[in-house]
């Protein structure tokens, strides 16, 4: 392995830990939330937004989706175009009468 | 026969089929828990009462096995990385580190599971319990598999070092990404169970 290689993967480790401090602070932060009580519509929006850039991080850069194949990205395309509709079904119990008439 | 494309790249894809298989097989990890995370909605969204996480479970408990589970995927990337640097001892003591902080991670949640069932409350409960002990139960068993995986890579496994290091880094990288999907499906467990 060449000596230039082994530069860049030390560069890597450099952006590993600050990713693992950032990923450290939020995890304070999405707990600190927690105890401020908060109205449930913005706990949960609040949370999963900490939620998101959180998952980000990790598959940005430990699973290295930061600088990865054409093929890996259509592939996952299609699995959030299928998650996305699977997290939209609850929805339509909206249009449920049964739940409507309590 | 001997396996194609673990060390080269298939000319078609720009991948070695281990590394596309992986994510292949992650896509449909991602589709199992969705289908859970979305069963969640609907029953807490068709539910008269919810009570709040951290008023049923254990946050502290969960803080820090959210800890353990990031800081080990830190160390499971430091093995992938250490071995591009061809440094053997460290892979060992990093992907020893993974293996060691999802041991304590299943003894936290076990602790956790304990607490529950020694009062009584299983998974038949409550709607919320049911669905808290589903979807960590299923967590766990993923937590079981990576130690299994990156027991045999530590193990007997590593022993592909000398013969072939391109492809046991290869098996090493994949590995992690299956570890690192795990501690992701965790980030957004802990908040939803535990803080909401």
């Amino acid at each position: 392995m060449s000596d230039a290689h082994a530069d860049d993967i030390r560069k890597h480790v450099k952006t590993y830990m600050m990713v693992f401090g950032t990923l450290m602070v939020l995890t304070v932060v999405t707990v600190a939330i927690s105890y401020l009580h908060l109205a449930v519509h913005e706990a949960i929006i609040i949370a999963l937004a900490v939620a998101t850039v959180k998952g980000s991080l990790v598959a940005l850069y430990f699973m290295h989706l930061n600088h990865e194949r054409k093929l890996i990205y259509y592939t996952l395309a299609l699995t959030v175009v299928f998650f996305a509709f699977l997290m939209l079904i609850p929805l339509a119990t909206v249009s449920d009468r049964i739940v409507q008439r309590y | 026969m001997e396996i194609p494309y673990t060390v080269e790249v298939r000319p078609d894809t720009g991948l070695s089929n281990g590394k596309l298989g992986v994510w292949l097989f992650l896509s449909s990890e991602v589709m199992l828990f969705a289908a859970l995370f979305s069963s969640y909605i609907l029953l807490r969204v068709g539910s008269t009462e919810w009570p709040h996480g951290y008023e049923e479970l254990n946050v502290p408990m969960a803080f820090i096995n959210t800890i353990v589970l990031i800081s080990s995927s830190v160390t499971m990337v430091m093995a992938w990385a250490s071995l591009k640097m061809n440094d053997f001892g460290k892979f060992k003591l990093y992907l020893g580190s993974t293996i060691l902080l999802a041991l304590v991670f299943l003894v936290i949640k076990y602790f956790e599971y304990e607490h529950h069932l020694v009062a009584g409350e299983g998974p038949w409960h409550s709607t919320f319990l049911a669905i808290y002990f589903t979807m960590t139960g299923l967590h766990g068993l993923h937590i079981l598999g990576g130690i299994i995986v990156n027991g045999y890579l530590w193990g007997p496994g590593a022993k592909m070092w000398k013969t072939e290091p391109e492809r046991f880094t290869n098996r090493i990288e994949i590995a992690g990404l299956y570890w690192h999907f795990v501690d992701l499906v965790w980030i957004f467990l802990f908040p939803m169970l535990y803080l909401l």
